[in-house]
This record gives C-alpha cells, structure tokens and sequence, in this order.
C-alpha cells in the first residue's frame, strides 16, 4: 500500500507547524521522520492518522484519496493503524480485550488475538492482564498488536520506544521492526532519535521547523546530507575550512576527495567553502609515519570505550577540534604529543558560511 | 455548548431573582426594610457569625490536619477520621444533640458553638489533602535552611496551605449563612431564619425578597474576599520521583495537651450529639416510627432524582472545561458555582417565584425540590465529574478511532467506562446533601410529601424529642457513606 503525502499544509493560529511536506513510501515499506520536538512530526502523523485535516494538501493510500480539499475520510474508515507515544492503551481491558478491540466479533477473533501476540513475541501469559500491570516495553508491544491485529493497510508509529529504558528500547525495537517485516505492511515512524530514523527502514525524512529538508535511503541521506546542520542532526561531523582547487578541495588537512559537492557552481576555483568529515574518517598517527598535516594534541579525556581529543594544527586557518574515536584509534594520542592527521575518504562540500 | 450555555442561564436563575426583586421593589424600598432596626440585629448577628465561626473552624481544621498529618500524635488513624466523622451529622441534627441536653446552647454562642463543630470538617478535609500531597522535601530543605518547626510550618507550609484553607473558609462561611435548622432550634435569628419566618407568614413577599437580597449580596462579598485572598502564587511540585514519607514533629510535651484538645473535639462534635440521639431515641414512641419507611422512601427518590438532574447537568461543563477549556468556558464553570453558591434559601425563593410566574404546574411538584437540590449541590457533582474526564484522555478515543471505530461508538466504549465512577461518586455525593437538605425541602415539597430532614424538623417544632430521634438516626447513617467517600478522596484513596 503506497502512501502519499502531497503539500501538507497545516497551522494552529498564525503559527505553520508544517509547510508544504511531500513524501511516498512505497507498498510494504518503513520509513521514519526524524526532526527535534517541535519539528512538527507529531502533527504530521496525526493528519495521516485522520486525528486532525491539514490546511491544504492531500494524502492518499494505494491510490484512493484519504484526504485533500474537498474530502476527508474520517479516521475510523481509513484502515490505517496509530500507535501512540505512551501506547495509549485502554486501562479498563484486558491485554486480550485491548488487542480485539479493533477486530469484528466472531470465532476467529481469539485467534487472531493470540496470532498477533506471537508476532510481537509477547507470552500468551499475558492476555488477562491489565496495562497497568505490564511492564514498559510489553505496553508498547501490546499496542503494537492492537494496531497490528485488524491488518491495517499501513501502520502509524509516534516515537513508540522513547519511554523505554536504552537496553529494553534496542530490544523492543527490532522485536517492532521484526513483526512489521513479517506482517508486510507499510509503516511510518516518527522519532527524535537519528539512530533509530536511519535503522528504521527502507526511507528516512529530515523534518525541521515544519518543513521536510530531506527524504532518501538512510545510507544516501547519511552519506550526502543536504545541509551541515543535517549532516550534524544525524550524526558526530567536523567542519573543516576549506577552498575549492580544480576537482578537490584543500584544507589544513591537505587536499580532500569531494564525495558530494553542495555548494553549487557559486562557488567558483580558490572560493573558500566548507568540507564536512566524519570522526571515522580521521587518522591521527604518530608524528613521522607519512602524509599527514602536523598537529599537538592538547588534551585528551575518557570517555568510556571512546576517546575525546583536541588537537591543534600548526596551520592557522585551521580552528581546534574535537575528536572522538575508539579507545585504540586515538591510542597514540596523549596530551602535548606531536601527531599527523589525515582525512580517508570522501568529503562532503557546502557553501561556506 | 449550546446547551451549556442555557444550562448556565437556568443557573443563574437565583442570581437574576434577586436582581429582579431590588429592580421591582426599587431600591429604596429595599434599603428601607433592610435599615429597620430589626434587620439591623440581623446582619449584626449573621456577619458575627461568619467573622467568628470560620477563623475558628480553621484553626480546628488546619490545626487538626496538621496534628494528624505532621506529627508523632499518638492513635494518628483513629483521628484523621474522627476529625471528619462530625460531617455525618447534619447541623440541625448537631443543634438538636446540643441544645435538648444542655439548656445554655442558645444565641450568638450556641450558634457558633453547633455550628463550628458541624463544619469546621469543611476546612479539615482539604487542608488533610494539601498536607498528603505536599512534597516532604519543602519541609525537610526549609529545615536544612536553619529553620525550626515553627517557622516551617509558618513559612512553608502554611502558604501551601492558603488555598484549602481559604477555599475551605468559604465553604463554612456559605454554610453559615445558608443554614437554618441549626439556628432556629435554638432560637438564634440570622437573616436566613428571618426569610423563613417571613416567607411562611406572608410567602414570597418583599419583606422575604429584600432579606433574601442582603443575604445574597452577604454571599457575593464572601465569594469575593475568597478570590481576593486566593492569591496566585504557584504551588505546584517540581521535580519528579516519589516523595519520601514526611518527618513529623516531635509534639514533646505538647504531647498531652493536643490529645486531649483533640479528644475534647471529638467529645463536643462526635460524642454529644449521637449520646443525645441515643438518649431521646429512648423515650420514642412506636407510632413514630410507622412512618419512617415512607419517609426514607420519598426522601430516596427525591434525591436521587435531584442527584441524576445535578449529574446531567453537570456533565457537558465538566466535559468542556476539561477537553475544550478556554475563557468563555471557564465563565460559564465560575456561573456554575456563584449560583450554588448562594443561600438555599435564596434558591428555594427564586424557584417558587418562577414557578409561579412561568410555569405554576411545576409549583410544589417533586421536579421542583430536585431542581433546587441539583442547583444547590452542583459542585459535588462537577468536581469527581471532571477528574473522572480528565482520566479518560483524547489519546484513548484516537486509538480506539484509528482502530475502525467510529467518534461516538468510541466515546460509549472508551471514555463513559471510565467516567462511571466519577458519575457514581458524584451523584452520590449530591444525593446524601440532597438527603439531609431541610430549608429548601420545607418551602417547595409538595404537601404532605416528608423526607427525613422535614419529618425531624416538625417533630422538634412541636418539641417531640423522642419522635425526632429516629429521624436523627437514620440522617446521620445515611450520611456516613458520603463522609467516607470525602475522606477516601482527601487521603488519596478514592476514585482509582
């Protein structure tokens, strides 16, 4: 089942919380949108849902409008499954009577019941037990099983794991990923978590401010981000000076590889632009083992199985910077240490600032 | 919210009586019979009991809820329901416990006396629950801050205190110029026993209409002051995780002295009235129990219905204000309790005027007793009904939506489940008022239709103490499940 997103529009008063927000997921597939609170996510999820009617635009499901200026399809009627943050889940039922809540009465109501259980891997055990009574992760499973079990067209997930402590959160996670993957259905997540967005699924979508900056294959997004500000919201980067020589860039570091060039034919030979790296990228070695721009380590901290360093380059244009790295990686690297450090790989270039 | 809204102008029926009256009568003939020297010792009487009776019921209640919640008093639990447990007998019961025992319980005294120890609970009851819910640590950093028990208590605790308080002192201040039972057994005159004796002498008339005008105005200027006093200061908890249990303080040699002020209490409040009840129930003669099981029947349907019209009108205010607050909303909530607020009374006048002007089939008709009830014990009803709302959150009925099921069949499945108990709760507790309720009865019941409360009041008229008795009784058993329910939700233990 394909859902579309086409110019989602929607405000509360004056304020847009969402502006002109288009996307597709393909049938069967599981993207996730990630954006920090206030992004407009939620919102976003509740106009698919059918909890809320966007200002302008249109949704549509397998090719059948859900909603758009003349109609809206009430939620109820759109077969399309929510999963709410703290899972909503009913406390006056049981977990089997929260989990046939959405299923018609008839003999193949418990089976189904039971059957949905086993997909999210919850103890059968548990069926006459009241939400109360579950622990954290159960809660979310349940809720997963109840939006699961009247076989949904598509499947709606609001930040489902962020109440969950880190162990139970990975745990219940790929339990989530598992059960949507078995039942085929095409899934939606909104999360405020990068890791979570790019392990998710088949798309990821960046939304900030109301506006969805960037929608792609997580690998893609991950390795060409559209803007330093992204490239930093879905993970560690460095920002490194740099200036635009023939088919390369050159840097305090040296002359950088372009894996992506963002900056656009503005930026014209000898311009100066910026290069994004990732920590993985950097070798720091000790002084005298080959290429390298020379540097002094400042200071260097634990911080558990990684290392955090600062190190400063003898080129000026060069601010001080940050590292972090395996324990090993940086086992060179002790305070007032001469080292050479080198970039591996790709960069990716954006207009300087 | 259409329908609100003309529940709300119904509401303010009472309120637009009495400005009614000052518009038709003209106000100098209002300000005329009020400055007659008669009115004059009524006011004096009626504005002494309020300036006296609430400082001293919240001295008993703050200073009781305090001594049960925050010290090392010995038999702590048997207290924290002692102290509560004076609830359960209506005033006029308290009067009649008092003043059939011990001749001297008469004028400015007596009044005060029956009438603080029959509501200081109203003070008790919510500065219990402010102290339960009070964060431990406010207490225990003021004490790290160099501060001994006292300045604690003065300090910290006591502003946590005010809104209870306050709000407790309007609720005794309201009672105490509502009441009339009470103070008509012992013949002490305020203005509400006043507009009684002019209603039944000259019904509705403007002698009656222009009490009942100062009486109101008396009403608004407590209900201002309240707000006045409310203050806005936050008083909220902060941070999260379980509160530890509190330190209590260490009474020493206060130890004795507070028990047995708290004992004499429960002696005064508790012990004479009921021992009294016992007494008089001994010299009751058979023929006046014949009509007790009549009597608790009429008075089971006509509080009940006004408990089902209180429900039912409540209802869309609390769902309002809790999923659709805003200001027009909230104005219509306060319309709400400035009309319940006012004198029975005043209610009961207002209804029987209207009644009779607009509709005269429902004058002296059972509809119109549970109006009167439903208007009067509203608050009972709104508040459980709007914490029952609050516990059904908009997120549920969505789930059940995204579900395949449709807004209403959601709402009857999800959310009315969850309300039940607040409906019950509240209903109950509009029900057990209506049960004990005597002014308004008396002026608007259908004749020869008895409740309890009327049947004890025409047996003490006609100084029968005996065949007051039972009815004594039974009004005070029927309001020990009420009280429970009271104390259940000001400890935390009520409404899961």
């Amino acid at each position: 089942m394909t859902l579309t997103a086409a110019g989602l529009w929607k405000s509360y008063g004056e304020a847009p919380v969402l502006r002109t927000v288009s996307f597709t997921v393909g049938s069967r597939e599981r993207a996730a949108l990630v954006g920090a609170s206030g992004s407009g996510k939620s919102t976003l999820l509740r106009l698919v849902a059918g909890f809320t009617r966007p200002d302008a635009g249109a949704i549509t499901l397998n090719g059948s409008t859900l909603v758009d200026d003349r109609t809206c399809v009430p939620a109820h009627r759109r077969g399309i499954g929510y999963v709410a943050q703290d899972g909503a889940l009913f406390p006056h039922l049981t977990v089997h009577q929260n989990v046939a809540f959405g299923l018609p009465r008839g003999s193949s109501r418990t089976a189904r019941v039971r059957e949905t259980l086993e997909l999210v891997e919850l103890d059968a055990a548990l069926l006459d037990r009241y939400p109360h009574a579950l622990s954290g992760g159960q809660q979310q499973r349940v809720a997963l099983a109840r939006a699961m079990a009247p076989r949904p067209q598509a499947i709606l997930l609001d930040e489902p794991f962020s109440a969950l402590d880190t162990g139970l959160r990975e745990q219940t996670r790929r339990a989530v990923v598992d059960a949507l993957d078995h039942a085929g259905v095409t899934a939606v997540l909104v999360t405020h978590d990068q890791e979570e967005a790019l392990s998710f699924g088949h798309a990821v979508g960046v939304l900030s401010g109301g506006e969805l900056l960037q929608w792609g294959e997580p690998a893609a997004v991950f390795d060409d981000p559209a803007t330093p500000s992204i490239a930093g919201f879905l993970g560690a980067s460095l920002l490194l000076p740099a200036r635009r020589d023939g088919d390369h860039v050159s840097s305090a570091l040296g002359p950088l590889d372009v894996r992506h060039d963002r900056a656009g034919d503005a930026a014209a030979p000898g311009a100066p632009v910026r290069a994004m790296v990732r920590p993985a990228q950097v070798q720091v070695r000790p002084d005298g083992s080959g290429a390298g721009a020379n540097a002094t380590v400042r200071s260097a901290a634990a911080r558990g199985a990684e290392t955090e360093v600062v190190i400063d380059c003898d080129d000026p244009t060069q601010p001080p910077f940050v590292l972090r790295q395996p324990v090993h990686a940086l086992a060179a690297a002790r305070p007032g240490v001469r080292v050479l450090v080198a970039v591996t790989g790709g960069v990716v270039v954006y207009p300087a600032t | 919210m259409v329908l609100v809204a003309l529940v709300a102008v119904l509401m303010l029926v009472p309120l637009g009586y009495v400005v009614t009256v000052v518009l038709q009568v003209g106000v100098g003939t209002v300000a005329e019979s009020i400055l007659r020297p008669r009115v004059g010792g009524l006011l004096v009487n009626t504005v002494l009991l309020v300036v006296l009776g609430v400082p001293a019921s919240v001295v008993l209640g703050v200073g009781g809820a305090w001594l049960v919640e925050r010290t090392d008093l010995p038999a702590r639990r048997f207290f924290t329901v002692a102290l509560a447990a004076p609830l359960a007998v209506p005033a006029f019961v308290m009067s009649y416990g008092w003043a059939s025992s011990a001749g001297w319980v008469q004028g400015l005294g007596g009044g005060l006396l029956v009438a603080v120890l029959a509501y200081y609970p109203m003070v008790y009851l919510p500065a219990l629950a402010t102290l339960r819910g009070l964060d431990p640590a406010l207490e225990e950093s003021g004490r790290s801050l160099g501060l001994g028990p006292w300045a604690v208590f003065a300090r910290v605790v006591a502003p946590q205190l005010r809104l209870a308080t306050v709000g407790g002192g309007l609720v005794v201040g309201l009672h105490l110029l509502a009441e009339y039972g009470a103070f008509a057994f012992i013949r002490f005159d305020t203005l509400t026993t006043a507009i009684v004796v002019a209603y039944q002498s000259s019904f509705a008339g403007p002698a009656a209409a222009s009490l009942g005008v100062v009486l109101a105005a008396l009403c608004l200027v407590l209900l201002a002051s309240e707000s006045a006093l409310r203050g806005h200061s936050r008083l909220a908890r902060t941070g999260s995780g379980a509160p530890a249990p509190a330190v209590r303080a260490e009474l020493g040699r206060w130890r004795v002295p507070a028990v047995g002020a708290l004992v004499l209490l429960a002696v005064a409040a508790l012990a004479v009235p009921l021992l009294s009840v016992m007494r008089w129930l001994g010299a009751t003669d058979a023929s006046a129990l014949e009509r007790l099981p009549s009597t608790v029947g009429s008075t089971v349907v006509l509080s009940v219905g006004g408990a089902v019209l209180a429900v039912v009108v409540a209802l869309p205010v609390a769902w309002l204000v809790t999923r659709h607050p805003g200001g027009t909303v909230r104005r219509l909530e306060s319309a709400y309790y400035v009309a319940s607020s006012l004198p029975t009374i005043i209610i009961a006048l207002a209804l029987v005027t209207v009644t009779l002007a607009v509709a005269p089939g429902l004058y002296q008709t059972a509809f119109t007793v549970m109006a009167a009830y439903a208007l009067t014990f509203l608050p009972r009803a709104l508040v459980p009904l709007r914490a029952g709302i609050a516990q059904a959150p908009e997120s549920l009925e969505e789930a059940a939506r995204s579900l395949g099921v449709p807004p209403l069949v959601a709402r009857v499945r999800i959310t009315l489940p969850r309300l039940l108990p607040s409906v019950a709760a509240g209903g109950a507790l509009v029900a057990l008022g209506a049960a004990n309720e005597l002014t308004a009865t008396l002026l608007l019941a259908p004749t020869g239709t008895r409740t309890l409360a009327t049947q004890f009041w025409a047996a003490t008229s006609s100084v029968d103490y005996g065949a007051a008795a039972p009815y004594a009784l039974a009004l005070v058993l029927l309001s020990v499940p009420a009280v429970a329910l009271m104390l259940a939700q000001a400890t935390g233990r009520g409404l899961r």
